[in-house]
């Protein structure tokens, strides 16, 4: 009887697709199913690479299909790497990207570290900090351009609050000098919580019995930080620093909303340089080719940053 | 199993019918593709007639102005089918005719008798030909549009900022005719206390994302002496673009922003100067003729409060940066005939006298050389006059490479204190010669 039953569930039991598709192996199953996806992949990232690095070699111009398309060679990429313009946008970008990883690590590390004190209330201040980060970039990039604006804006009465400088002398986006700082603040002010929790996970998660052998043989809390708190959360601190170094280095949304590069050129970072050769001066040869230049740029960097992770991840 | 199949081929023919029968309806609809600002409403409400008459019906897709010029190249330049006509800036033409999106319309001007001949001839030049000055035609001016200014009548008229104004500077205080002049009244009113409140000098264009900055200085730049070309010899700059009249034009632009605009100039354009004007910051204002409808009706700062005038004169000539648009048929739309029946509809004299009542400004000749016209609105003799003067920036089809040049290196020099107004010019030579030698064309 139980063998019979057996027998039923057996035969009532679908055989492997496999089976029923004759000649298509598990592993040929295997890549009918993820084919669809690399196909995706191969059509929306990896074709327009490829795409780019063709046309970055041409003096193509997509308003112009009509135009016979010629092939320059390295022409592109020699005028780039001559171009002074270019290296300034470079400049302003390596400005941008250093100050902000130096101030949000420094802040979004003190931030984590105080929170990880666990106060009470923690949980709460933990959810305020990070508010700025849910926020949308264009959100932020358009409110903050009315509290720098100097006669009704926020920020401009507190400097001149604090300082006794008129609020109409505060430019922050008009002023040469000072329309850098203004991105950075808005950066720093919106992506610090990101980096503190990072920090925070790289704290929590030093095991609790290492601190406590460090009290019994009385080191101090200085010693404490320096020995155990900082050494074992480095590996997460340089994990935020790579993200929030890629994600810097192609920054656009908040320059754009913000200065939209000016005054004249003073924060037009690579990214609003490239969207402007690109869809303005509709220069798509010339903009594919700075555009190669960036992805090697930032890939080669993260590379040997990657590297440098890893190794103090082993030590 | 058989009854759901029927079910859902039934429900999958009607959904399709429907479909189909809402197509069918529609079939004759136009889109009509303009930058979102005021007479584009005021066009909505003129088209109107033309359904009434045709039975064609109208939609409209309207781009606020800083998105405008990307929006609507991108639609043309992939060959989109979602504009059968387009209200295009007027330095696309060079580009739009060499690229084949717009229709030309000169065997349909012949055949409906539409003489371009009819129409003020620098809007034809400006907004219709390519090549420039041959009877090639790619558009119907539209829309004629100037940069012009506004002033503080009711300030300007008040007997003790009159005295004073007279006392320091020897003349009337009036709208100015003259660069000097108007530097002058800028000066005077920068951080004057009006009516218990800090007013400013002038708002004029500075706004370095598309073209505002290069629309305001070439004001100034034309009437000491800036040339984009030799005359004689096409694509020829040097000291044209860079003469030394050229560069002190440049340096008092840079002037006028370094003294006499409000605090946080930096990126205006037409929207941010109109309200600058409006909300009763600044003494003078720079625009675009189409805002001056708008501000005559303003209740703070309209009526008898705003008066207007054409661009100064300087020490080289008298010109006025040329705006407006005219309107193309695009040429991947499916719909040319209907479209084709529409610009035959707007060329209509009564048509176009509508069109100015409503707050658009004809270009048609009959409309602005009527005896009536200079005192149908208070900004009408201003408007004839600024549009007897006007020059405008390249209309080549590398119009959008030459534009970024020129933005970048005067908000440069303006705005961010980058060099001298020479070196500026120098610069912006080599950048368009840059170009044009990349096109081929030097």
């Amino acid at each position: 009887m139980l063998n019979r039953t057996a027998d039923n569930v057996a035969r009532a039991t679908p055989e492997p697709l496999a089976k029923r598709i004759r000649g298509i192996s598990d592993k040929g199953l295997a890549w009918l199913f993820i084919s669809p996806t690399i196909l995706l992949l191969l059509a929306i990232n990896i074709f327009p690479l490829f795409w780019a690095i063709y046309l970055s070699f041409t003096n193509y111009r997509a308003n112009r299909p009509n135009e016979v398309v010629k092939n320059l060679g390295l022409a592109n990429y020699q005028r780039i790497l001559g171009d002074q313009d270019i290296w300034i946008a470079m400049q302003t970008t390596a400005h941008f990207v250093f100050w902000t990883i130096l101030l949000q690590t420094v802040i979004g590390f003190t931030l984590a570290w105080l929170i990880d004190r666990k106060f009470r209330g923690h949980a709460f201040w933990t959810t305020i900090i990070l508010v700025p980060m849910m926020l949308s970039p264009a959100v932020v990039g358009n409110f903050w351009r009315f509290l720098y604006e100097p006669q009704i804006g926020l920020f401009s009465y507190v400097i001149s609050f604090v300082t006794g400088i008129p609020p109409t002398n505060v430019q922050m986006l008009s002023n040469v000098e000072l329309a850098p700082w203004a991105i950075i603040i808005v950066d720093t002010w919106m992506w610090t919580p990101y980096v503190m929790l990072i920090c925070l996970a790289g704290l929590r998660s030093i095991p609790e019995y290492i601190y406590e052998a460090a009290e019994v043989d009385r080191a101090s809390n200085w010693r404490q930080f320096w020995s155990i708190t900082l050494p074992m959360a480095l590996p997460f601190i340089m994990l935020a620093v790579l993200f929030r170094g890629i994600e810097n280095f192609k920054m656009f949304d908040m320059v754009n909303l913000l200065t939209g590069g000016g005054p004249g050129s003073t924060t037009e970072v690579a990214s609003i340089t490239l969207k402007r050769q690109a869809f303005e001066s509709w220069r798509t040869g010339y903009s594919s080719a700075f555009a190669i230049i960036l992805f090697v740029a930032v890939f080669g960097l993260a590379n040997i940053y990657v590297k440098a992770l890893n190794k103090v991840k082993q030590r | 199993m058989k009854s759901t199949l029927k079910l859902a081929l039934g429900l999958a023919s009607a959904i399709f019918a429907s479909t189909a029968v809402s197509n069918v309806a529609h079939a004759e609809d136009l889109t009509l593709c303009w930058a979102a600002w005021d007479p584009a409403n005021a066009l909505v409400e003129l088209s109107k007639d033309f359904t009434k008459q045709t039975g064609i019906g109208m939609k409209f897709e309207f781009v606020p102005w800083t998105n405008y010029a990307d929006r609507f190249l991108n639609e043309l330049n992939s060959h989109g089918k979602l504009c059968d006509l387009i209200i295009g800036d007027s330095q696309w033409i060079g580009g739009a005719a060499e690229n084949g999106h717009y229709v030309k319309l000169n065997d349909f001007f012949d055949k409906e008798h539409i003489s371009m001949d009819d129409f003020v001839p620098a809007t034809v030049v400006g907004y219709s030909e390519w090549p420039k000055n041959t009877p090639n035609y790619w558009a119907l001016p539209a829309m004629g549009d100037v940069v012009g200014w506004t002033y503080r009548k009711d300030w300007f008229s008040r007997p003790e900022l009159q005295k004073e104004f007279k006392e320091k500077y020897g003349w009337e205080l009036g709208p100015p005719k003259t660069y000097d002049q108007l530097m002058q009244i800028a000066e005077f009113f920068q951080k004057r206390q009006i009516d218990g409140k800090t007013v400013y000098g002038a708002s004029i264009y500075t706004e370095r994302g598309s073209e505002g900055i290069t629309m305001g200085v070439t004001n100034v730049l034309y009437d000491y002496g800036f040339d984009y070309q030799n005359p004689k010899k096409p694509y020829e700059m040097q000291g044209f673009v860079n003469s030394a009249d050229a560069a002190k034009g440049l340096e008092l632009y840079k002037k006028l922003y370094d003294c006499c605009t409000p605090p946080g100039s930096s990126n205006v354009y037409m929207g941010e100067s109109a309200d600058a004007f409006k909300s009763g910051q600044v003494a003078l204002h720079m625009n675009f003729a189409f805002t001056w409808p708008g501000l005559y009706k303003d209740e703070k700062v309209g009526g008898d409060k705003i008066g207007f005038f054409a661009n100064p004169a300087g020490p080289k000539g008298h010109f006025a940066q040329l705006g407006g648009q005219g309107i193309s048929v695009v040429s991947y739309s499916d719909k040319q005939e209907s479209a084709l029946k529409y610009i035959k509809w707007f060329a209509n004299k009564d048509v176009q006298a509508k069109w100015w009542t409503l707050g658009g400004y004809s270009c048609l000749n009959a409309v602005v050389n009527d005896p009536k016209f200079p005192s149908s609105q208070p900004y009408a003799s201003t408007f004839l006059e600024s549009m007897a003067i006007v020059k405008d920036f390249w209309a080549e089809p590398s119009y959008a490479t030459l534009l970024q040049a020129m933005q970048k290196r005067v908000h440069d020099y303006v705005v961010a204190d980058k060099g001298t107004a020479q070196e500026a010019l120098d610069s912006l030579v080599k950048d368009w010669t840059q170009t044009f030698q990349d096109d081929g064309k030097m």
